[in-house]
């Protein structure tokens, strides 16, 4: 059992899933609930999977485990897969959120249900993927891959403006990737390996970092996506059906993120240590900024994008003290976002199937029709204000941690973001759920059926527990994170470089 | 020189594929005439003829020099010869196919087909300036006929002339590139020309280069010698078209390849700087002259520009790699315009063939197939992964990179991103639009090439590596 290539598994099954439901014939109803069970099923047994991964994960190893390797496209770039404290669990998030999406698109999906279940089961294989990945290569496929079922996840499935939102999306991300690309390219010809296991420890020249850092950061700072160039996402996320703002805000973010912490950290530290201070402005000016924003906003999806902007700024900032407490803060505060906001998102959903509109001032009241709405809705809108007690609390305070030790100008700016967001986020929960409840529309709107309760209830548990007991998570993070600063600090050692932390 | 000679058996069994061609057309020909209903029976024979030439190819030793040095059969030819025969077999069956369709069929058209690949198989084995140019104008003059074969047509016919003239104009630069090779070496075998450029290449001497390039260029439509192709690929015929956009290309890409590496090898700083500039010209005009085009075919010209830009990109490098990259590119981007242009022939309303992008509007509830495998030949030509075009841009790259060409790469990955709009304009008419009235169900034929052209384009991940493995043997020869 033990040679048997479990991560291939855990990537590869919704691919099978998805060639199981491409053969499934007909539009009938029958089709249809064979299409929703198939779909359903193979993501319960990934999540299944992916959670016996973690439960034979070792947490005190700081390597990669689990580690498969096969001949692919020749010199030196070969299929290979592992997974070591900072991927393992966002393996578990995605294939977390899926179920939840799957179940949540069972009704509102009402045209090309076939195509659409496909669709997630791909972007799922190729989301593992990404975190699977210990080949540069093999990781830009998967990384690149998925913008082709969630273009066609938006365009086809999303709302009004989803053309310009798809097509936004699509072409964004991918000039980011595409220099990238190059980078890879060029990492492989300097170490002659495209294994990211061993690029990890390979000394990049300091000259040659500055570039391979900026056209790593071009990528995944469209990915985060980090304040400029964050337009898409508001547009992406209004536009996407429910499930897929759910895959975007809960996993597709979280890939930026992971690869500052996978690439652009460890492989080039001086570069990192030299542009951390470019990393502190841009996550700064995107706390308050678009903290500001959301606050103007009347569209509830586009209120939670901003604030998603915002909190990525947290994980950013985080990721670049180069601090404990920042990095293992920005990891958790990527989890337990991906947790919060896919509710949040969720919750948005639920509503949207009732009364189909998104527009704030549509609502007002809805406490009296929906109790158990409000309390869920409240869970969520509290964790994403980062209330003590709730997941979101433990990764902003970790990274305002680690951020004080760095810089306590960046750290009291963006304090202030915290501030913000339970200005933002409270007044939208006041003005959906409290209030009277004046409008007709409202007045026969049902509460959560038991299908919403089940998808919700999991995330409301997880998100209160992980507040008052994050330490499952942290452990599984700590050993890898440790052993990517001590590289981290010898690089720049052995540069004559000071690491980027103040006293 | 040395006394002329009869042919020995081994010279004779290097030309064997050339041979079965030749003979094989003769004999269409002859049948051509004298049959009262040839065409089916034409057909079949021509086809047959490619996959035995095919078959040939594959089997018969590896040669050297043969010919008092005019032809080789080196890895590089086997691998380009077996690619433009599979180009010209598919182009052929859906010709076939399209015709029995439009009732519109002349036993000249197989024959043609014939003569062009049987120019294309001289002009990769040419390791001599005259084998050169006489492969390429026996391609070349069956290609203008092809182009105006549709002789009712105005549209068809202006493609041919426009074609003869422009194409004549690029031979007559192509021969006064040799005439001047030829007058500052005094030799037109390619290793003894490598051998005189060796020492120093003189200015008359890269004046050659340059008409050479020039000539060869036009062949493959490179920017700025490109003006002919929108107009030939709209004018011509559909099934001419989708012969065009495969194995001529290959051809002269291969032609380009084996003439700036064989004869100017020792001087590739002089060329490289030539190829890098109509590469970045190619890619860009190619990306950003697409989006406005209305005419499938059209774009698909345009698109076939940007392409030949970026498998120069792999040429530009002026390795190994370099070469590998642009063949990895060639059978890829083969497999993907075949594919593309079974969609095209497809596109048939009741009341006749449509060209305009527009009615693919909603096909993906009309045709789901069709459309699916289309969106995904559109993804790959844009070069996403996990598709094959991604894997044939990665190659060209990886080249250029390993050579710091690194201004060619950026411009290059920057123009496959505008280049990514106009292919999603496509797939966003096909699958978020509504249906504009469906297509009537492809032939059998059509449905297998594009079948077989997406199962490829899927598929190409899983044997990535011994395609690349091969490349690399065929372009292992020229260092």
């Amino acid at each position: 059992m033990s040679d048997w290539p479990i991560l291939s598994t855990v990537t590869f099954l919704p691919a099978i899933g998805a060639v199981l439901i491409l053969m499934i014939r007909g539009t009938d109803a029958v089709a249809r609930r064979n299409i929703y069970h198939v779909a359903l099923w193979t993501t319960l047994v990934t999540f299944v999977l992916a959670i016996v991964v973690w439960a034979n994960f070792d947490n005190a190893n700081p390597g990669f485990q689990m580690v498969e390797e096969t001949e692919w496209l020749g010199g030196a770039i070969n299929y290979r897969m592992g997974v070591d404290g900072i991927s393992m669990l966002f393996i578990v998030l995605t294939a977390f959120l899926m179920p939840a999406c799957i179940v949540a698109s069972k009704r509102s999906v009402e045209k090309r249900f076939k195509e659409y279940m496909i669709a997630f089961l791909v972007l799922e294989t190729l989301m593992i993927g990404v975190f699977c990945a210990l080949d540069l290569v093999l990781f830009y496929v998967f990384f690149e891959g998925g913008l082709i079922p969630m273009f066609l996840i938006i365009g086809v499935w999303g709302g009004g403006r989803r053309v310009y939102a798809s097509f936004k999306f699509f072409l964004y991300t991918l000039l980011g990737s595409v220099l990238m690309l190059l980078a890879i390219l060029a990492m492989y010809w300097e170490a002659g390996t495209s294994d990211i296991t061993q690029l990890l420890t390979y000394p990049f020249p300091a000259g040659m970092q500055t570039w391979l850092w900026l056209a790593f950061f071009a990528s995944f700072a469209v990915k985060m996506p980090m304040w400029p160039v964050h337009t898409w996402l508001p547009d992406a996320h209004v536009e996407a059906p429910t499930a897929g703002s759910v895959i975007l805000a809960g996993v597709l973010l979280k890939m930026g993120g992971y690869g500052f912490l996978r690439f652009s950290l460890p492989m080039f530290p001086i570069a990192s240590a030299d542009l951390a201070p470019l990393i502190y402005v841009l996550s700064v000016v995107a706390i308050v900024w678009t903290s500001l924003v959301a606050l103007a906003q009347e569209d509830i999806k586009k209120l939670i994008a901003y604030s998603s902007v915002a909190h990525m700024g947290f994980v950013t900032m985080g990721i670049f003290t180069m601090t404990e407490q920042g990095v293992q803060g920005g990891i958790f505060q990527m989890l337990s976002h991906g947790i919060v906001s896919g509710a949040l998102f969720l919750c948005v959903g639920v509503i949207y199937d009732r009364i189909h509109t998104r527009q704030i001032d549509a609502y007002g009241g809805l406490a009296q029709r929906m109790p158990l709405y409000a309390v869920a809705f409240m869970i969520f809108t509290l964790a994403n204000v980062g209330l003590p007690g709730t997941s979101g609390f433990v990764g902003e305070f970790l990274t305002l941690v680690g951020a004080f030790q760095a810089n306590t100008w960046v750290a009291f700016i963006a304090t202030t973001g915290v501030i913000l967001s339970a200005g933002y986020a409270l007044w939208l929960y006041r003005r959906v759920i409290f209030g009277p409840l004046v409008k007709d529309s409202l007045r026969a709107i049902r509460d959560l059926s038991r299908r919403e309760q089940l998808i919700l209830a999991p995330l409301a548990v997880l998100t209160i527990v992980f507040g008052f007991y994050p330490k499952p998570i942290l452990d599984v993070t700590e050993a890898a994170v440790g052993n990517l600063l001590t590289n981290a600090e010898a690089a720049l050692a052995a540069a004559g470089r000071v690491a980027g932390v103040g006293p | 020189m040395n006394q002329i000679l009869p042919p020995t058996s081994d010279e004779l069994l290097a030309i064997l594929p050339e041979l079965i061609l030749a003979g094989g057309i003769l004999v269409a020909m002859v049948l051509g005439v004298f049959l009262r209903r040839p065409i089916a029976l034409v057909n079949g024979l021509s086809w047959l003829l490619l996959t035995a030439a095919a078959v040939a190819v594959l089997t018969i030793p590896l040669s050297g020099p043969v010919f008092h040095g005019a032809l080789v059969l080196d890895p590089f030819a086997r691998f380009m010869k077996v690619a433009v025969l599979i180009g010209s077999a598919v182009a052929l069956a859906m010709a076939w196919s399209h015709g029995r369709q439009q009732r519109t069929q002349q036993f000249e058209f197989p024959v043609l087909i014939l003569t062009a690949t049987l120019g294309m198989m001289v002009m990769i084995s040419a390791h001599d300036l005259i084998a050169l140019y006489i492969g390429l104008e026996l391609q070349s003059l069956s290609l203008y006929v092809l182009a105006a074969f549709n002789r009712d047509s105005v549209k068809s016919t202006e493609a041919g002339i426009k074609y003869f003239i422009l194409g004549a104009l690029s031979s007559g630069m192509l021969l006064y590139g040799i005439s001047m090779v030829y007058g500052f070496t005094g030799q037109t075998s390619f290793p003894a020309v490598a051998e005189a450029v060796a020492g120093d290449a003189s200015i008359g001497l890269i004046f050659g280069l340059v008409f050479l390039l020039i000539g060869l260029a036009f062949k493959i439509a490179a920017v700025p010698f490109h003006m002919w192709t929108p107009d030939v690929y709209q004018g011509a015929p559909t099934p001419v078209t989708a012969f065009f956009a495969a194995a001529p290309k290959l051809a002269a890409m291969a032609l380009f390849v084996r003439v700036v590496t064989e004869p100017f090898g020792s001087v590739t700083a002089d060329w490289q700087q030539i190829v890098t500039f109509i590469a970045i010209g190619s890619m860009v005009l190619g990306a950003f002259a697409a989006i406005g085009q209305t005419n499938i075919k059209r774009l698909m010209a345009y698109s076939s520009i940007g392409h030949v830009g970026f498998a120069l990109v792999g040429l530009a490098a002026g390795t190994e790699e370099g070469v590998q990259g642009v063949l990895v590119y060639l059978v890829i981007y083969l497999a993907m315009t075949l594919g593309v242009f079974a969609c095209i022939l497809a596109m048939r309303k009741p009341d006749g063939m449509v060209e305009d992008i527009g009615s693919l509007a909603g096909i993906s509830r009309t045709n789901p197939v069709m459309a699916f495998i289309l969106a995904m030949l559109l993804f790959s030509l844009a070069g996403i992964p996990p598709l094959a075009g991604f894997f044939a841009k990665f190659y060209v790259f990886r080249a250029a990179i390993e050579a710091d060409l690194f201004v060619l790469a950026v411009i290059g990955v920057l123009a496959s991103v505008v280049g990514a709009f106009y292919y999603l304009r496509i797939i966003k008419l096909m699958y978020f639009d509504e249906p504009a009235g469906g297509f009537e169900p492809m032939p059998g034929t059509l449905r297998l090439v594009l079948g077989a052209s997406g199962a490829f384009t899927i598929a190409f991940i899983l044997f990535a590596g011994p395609v690349g493995e091969l490349a690399s043997t065929a372009a292992g020869g020229f260092f």
